[in-house]
């Protein structure tokens, strides 16, 4: 059916390529790296710089683009997650779907488990630790390494920088051991 | 194009655009679920090392084609590698844990998943709290 062409989830083989194309478009248009984080920074500078050198810089130079960019992201999550919305289940593999159930996830439709993200969960201790803690900690994280998911995983390993192999084999040594071990704490069953 | 605006920046509307299909590929392909992060970092399934990979597969000649045309890609110092190895390791922390690394958390707003604005805010504190440390901090 023509509606479920349009909302069902992509494979890899469609979502790889393209946020590879993105990042190869981002460079040959204007010599632009993909890299999302470096948009904390930007709107550190802009919001409150303070007397930080760090934020001393003309964010508008240097990240005016970077935030345009991210504008469209909050539009194409809007498209992609509201409009085109996927109406099944999330098809992870059955060992997932086992792995998740014992840590209490019984609902695996939409982007994000519903009993999870609320603003409920939110006012407590473990919501407090998830959402705040852990967004702190993407936060100062990205900021120290100076790039994250795109800007090392993408943009430095596909430009075969040594320093983006070692903090992609960080993060996802880190995001196992968090995912393993802190997470199974913060669930409530 | 004024004369007085030297650092004008020309292609916003084509960065516009490529951003709008980011959020697009980054929720239709599922990098914005928690539930494909956590399978990825579970080690319970491969979609999201596909993704990386075939990603690389494409990014990594056209970089090459366009570095060889003169595109100039500026290279990271590794140094002792202290920030990339400690910096790595406490960003996985926070993606393991919030199951979103930024570019997800700004297409999980405009997806409409509310609580995900005050994870950005706490990101942004970090990021403030790691410029503010900057000084004091190994590299």
């Amino acid at each position: 059916m023509m509606t479920d062409l349009w909302h069902r989830s992509w494979p890899w083989y469609v979502t790889g390529p393209l946020v590879g194309l993105i990042a190869v478009s981002l460079l040959a248009i204007g010599s632009k790296q993909l890299g999302v984080s470096s948009n904390l920074r930007h709107l550190c500078a802009m919001l409150a710089p303070g007397k930080v050198s760090y934020f001393g810089y003309d964010w508008r130079r240097e990240g005016l683009w970077n935030l345009v960019f991210i504008l469209g992201v909050v539009v194409g999550g809007f498209v992609g997650g509201v409009l085109l919305a996927n109406p099944h289940p999330v098809a992870i593999t059955p060992a997932a779907v086992t792995s998740l159930a014992k840590l209490g996830i019984r609902d695996f439709s939409g982007l994000v488990p519903h009993e999870l993200f609320t603003w409920h969960m939110l006012l407590t201790p473990r919501g407090l630790i998830m959402f705040v803690g852990g967004g702190f900690l993407i936060g100062f994280g990205t900021a120290y390494a100076g790039g994250c998911t795109s800007g090392h995983g993408i943009t430095g390993l596909a430009g075969l920088q040594l320093a983006s192999l070692v903090t992609v084999i960080a993060f996802f040594a880190a995001g196992a051991a968090a995912s393993f071990v802190v997470l199974p704490l913060l669930v409530p069953r | 194009m004024s004369a007085t605006s030297p650092h004008r920046e020309r292609w916003l509307g084509a960065y516009l655009a490529l951003g709008v299909l980011f959020g697009i590929v980054l929720t239709k392909g599922e990098l914005v679920s928690w539930f494909r992060i956590e399978e990825a970092l579970r080690f319970k399934g491969a979609y999201l090392y596909e993704v990386f990979a075939s990603a690389l597969a494409v990014a990594a000649p056209g970089f090459a084609l366009l570095k060889r045309r003169g595109t100039v890609l500026p290279p990271k110092a590794l140094g002792r590698g202290v920030r990339y190895a400690a910096g790595g390791a406490a960003f996985g922390l926070g993606w393991g844990i919030v199951g979103a690394c930024p570019g997800p958390l700004f297409a999980l707003v405009g997806a409409g998943v509310g609580v995900m604005a005050v994870t950005i805010v706490a990101a942004l504190a970090g990021t403030w709290t790691y410029g503010y440390l900057r000084p004091r901090l190994p590299h």
